[in-house]
């Protein structure tokens, strides 16, 4: 036991005096967290937009006035002519454009109707969709102010509720995401990369041959990075508590204990993947590839799990970051407690069971 | 030259000696290009919705096959306890409740008003709010069905009535994929480029193969040169990898000429190279470098308009793309892919990535000593 105490306290030193890594390992969850909570939106807004006003009117321009006003779009360019439309877009100056056809009022005032044309920029459809919404809201919203207010009869209002998130914020959804990320790059990667670099080195030849088994020394290089996770959880969740404003709603120890567990199955995975790789950048390869990869293709944070074609589907179940992130999504956000959570905690015990097994087993004290 | 030569033919050996690098080469394309355009589907579509339908009329029948013939809903269950459609929320196997009041269909004909009540599960907002929007404009058609059925509406419009037509254009079906595929492939030539070259030095340092090269009369630009270029050719072979595979799987053909392409991204690679191999000389384990390179890498991806538009981002993410080359390499990759841009649309996207590229380069060969 003494023994394991002074592997641990080595391993320690060694992380303890890389103050580049520790510096990155503990800036990485701030950064995320600070990416995440403010860069990354898929609302749209000030968005650039061009205008083709072949009437130049007193409507066009109200409209034009209209649409400069919302805070949806930015109106950076008057464009000239038909033909100047193309270029636009090519140059990617612009990601909509609203074409006015000649005596546009005139239309609209004498034969009651105006045709207006919206051009979206669809190499990005979702963007396209939701600017040709938004323009045509406040085109429809022009109209109206013409026609007046009349009450039309037999009407059908819907009241909208929104449930857990009511200022449909994106920080809902990516807190348990970017924990499912520190921490398969924390352990999985530096544990592995860390054991790996023994081999490489031929210290771990060095250890084989000492009288100290050698699953311990792989345990003690663990248990730093271990401490190193648990702070990060901790300050994930302090982040996204008082930076990001994304309450924990159901018990605090029953999410610590849920993290701690994936921390450990992480950790198993770590160990797995260095008994297979010889050196550090098949080790890398492999936790890139393997791991991070599909818990940010797979686990349903970034891209909903339901949309994707079956065979993913299936294939998402085997990735612990995707029970993890529901585990965390159900405790934090919707406060549900261990009962709605117990099936998918038992998923993940049992996958952690089975790292741990595989990869003691695979672990071999010889070389070859 | 001589000396830069031997220098080569050394790194290439390296090289193709090492099966991690070439499976790299291969599996990378392959399965970023494969898989994620695929599960990287942000289209709203399948959202589980459940009905609590109090009233049993024939108006609520009516509204509720007419939201489950679309592709968008999908119905979990058809219910009158709204306690259990929460139930249903609270497991995620449904995203929408929608509540049909007692009196829906008397309220609608004799009071001219009548409320329906929507909750969604709103973690994801966007989908919460596309899929709000969605129903809403459904109940907005049942609606007007409802009032054609009592009204005569007046044929000729007496009020006037703007009409809006909408196009997409580049892209007209509105295939997510081919948004996607070009900046995967972007990401793709990024990562192996950063990751290669910052590895590489590292790695002499290491193992300690640096000491022999350090004694020889090399230059310090020859030495970086020897590193840069073999990379350069790897990251245009993954380039050529990869738009073979985007053209075998989704069928995308730029519609710009591949010599763009090629062109943008043989300044590109000059650039992200020289920031890997400037992460090489400033670090002094594999580890540390591979974190390092990691932790920029990341912060580029993320920040340089591959999932979110840039625009919709805050001032301080906006200047930050401007400094990430990344970024520009996307945009010149959709304009090329989608819109047909030229190289004299893209001058100055080539431009700066080409002043970052002699940056970067620089500080690599400054930075790199040949004392110990």
């Amino acid at each position: 036991m003494k023994q394991f105490i002074f592997f641990v306290r080595k391993e320690f030193l060694h992380v303890w005096r890389d103050k580049r890594t520790m510096l990155i390992l503990f800036g990485m969850p701030l950064m995320q967290i600070l990416i995440f909570g403010f860069a990354l939106t898929n609302e749209v807004k000030n968005t650039r937009i061009g205008i083709l006003d072949n009437s130049k009117d007193e409507t066009t321009n109200a409209i034009i006035q209209q649409l400069e006003a919302s805070r949806y779009f930015d109106i950076v360019e008057n464009i000239p002519s038909n033909s100047q439309l193309e270029p636009a877009f090519q140059a990617g100056s612009i990601k909509l454009a609203v074409v006015f056809p000649e005596n546009f009022q005139e239309h609209l005032l004498h034969n009651n109707t105006a045709i207006v044309q919206l051009i979206g920029d669809a190499t990005d459809p979702n963007t396209a969709n939701t600017l040709i919404n938004y323009a045509s809201v406040v085109i429809i919203d022009y109209q109206n102010g013409l026609r007046g207010q009349a009450k039309m009869p037999f009407s059908i209002n819907t009241e909208m509720r929104m449930l857990y998130n009511p200022q449909l914020k994106g920080s809902y959804n990516f807190v348990p995401g970017v924990m499912a990320m520190v921490l398969m790059l924390v352990c999985a990667m530096m544990t592995s990369i860390s054991i790996v670099r023994e081999k490489e080195m031929g210290t771990m030849e060095v250890i084989l041959v000492s009288p100290i088994v050698p699953i311990r020394v792989i345990i003690a290089k663990m248990v730093p990075y271990f401490i190193l996770s648990a702070v990060n959880i901790g300050s994930i969740l302090l982040l996204s508590v008082f930076v990001l404003e994304v309450p924990i709603q159901g018990s605090l120890i029953l999410l610590v204990a849920e993290c701690l567990l994936f921390t450990i199955t992480v950790l198993a995975l770590g160990l797995l993947i260095s008994s297979i790789a010889n050196s550090q950048q098949v080790a890398m390869l492999i936790s890139l590839m393997g791991l991070f990869l599909p818990t940010i293709m797979l686990s349903g944070f970034m891209f909903p799990i339901e949309n994707m074609p079956v065979p993913l589907q299936v294939i998402s179940n085997v990735v612990p970051a995707k029970w993890f992130y529901y585990i965390v999504k159900n405790i934090m956000i919707k406060g549900v407690g261990f009962e709605h959570v117990w099936k998918e905690t038992l998923i993940l015990t049992g996958m952690t069971v089975f790292f741990m097994v595989v990869s003691i087993r695979k672990f071999k004290t010889r070389l070859e | 030259m001589r000396a830069l030569l031997i220098l080569l033919e050394k790194e290439f050996r390296q090289v193709f000696r090492n099966p991690a690098i070439l499976r790299m080469m291969f599996v990378m394309p392959a399965v970023q290009l494969l898989i994620m355009p695929l599960a990287a589907d942000y289209e709203v579509k399948n959202v589980k919705i459940c009905v609590v339908d109090y009233d049993h009329s024939s108006y609520s029948q009516k509204l509720v096959n007419k939201i489950t013939s679309t592709d968008y809903f999908t119905l979990v269950d058809y219910t009158d306890s709204y306690e259990k459609a929460l139930n249903y929320v609270e497991h995620d196997e449904a995203d929408l409740v929608l509540q049909i009041p007692s009196s829906f269909e008397k309220n609608l004909i004799r009071e001219d008003e009548v409320s329906l009540f929507l909750a969604i599960n709103a973690i994801n907002g966007v989908k919460a709010n596309l899929g709000g929007a969605y129903l809403r404009s459904i109940i907005g058609d049942f609606n007007r069905d409802v009032r054609l059925e009592w009204l005569q509406l007046p044929r000729q419009n007496p009020q006037p009535a703007i009409t809006i037509a909408s196009i997409n254009w580049y892209n007209p079906l509105m295939n997510y994929r081919f948004f996607m595929v070009p900046g995967i492939l972007v990401i793709l030539v990024t990562m192996v480029g950063a990751f290669l070259s910052a590895l590489n030095i590292v790695k002499e340092k290491e193992i300690g193969t640096i000491e022999q090269i350090n004694v020889t009369p090399i230059r310090k630009y020859q030495f970086i040169l020897g590193k840069l270029i073999p990379f350069w050719v790897l990251g245009l072979v993954v380039l050529t990898i990869g738009l073979l595979i985007s053209w075998l799987a989704y069928g995308i053909v730029p519609l710009g000429s591949i010599l763009t392409i090629y062109v943008f991204a043989g300044v590109f690679l000059i650039s992200i190279l020289g920031l890997g191999l400037l992460v090489s000389t400033l670090a002094d384990t594999q580890q540390q470098a591979m974190l390092l390179s990691f932790f920029m890498m990341m912060i580029f991806i993320l920040l340089g308009g591959l999932y979110t538009s840039i625009d919709s981002m805050p001032i301080w993410a906006q200047v930050f793309a401007k400094f990430n080359p990344v970024s520009y390499f996307i945009e010149v990759m959709r304009m090329v892919v989608l819109k047909g841009s030229t190289l004299y649309d893209i001058r100055f996207h080539l431009l700066k990535v080409l002043i970052f590229g002699l940056v970067f380069n620089s500080l690599a060969v400054w930075n790199y000593r040949k004392r110990s």
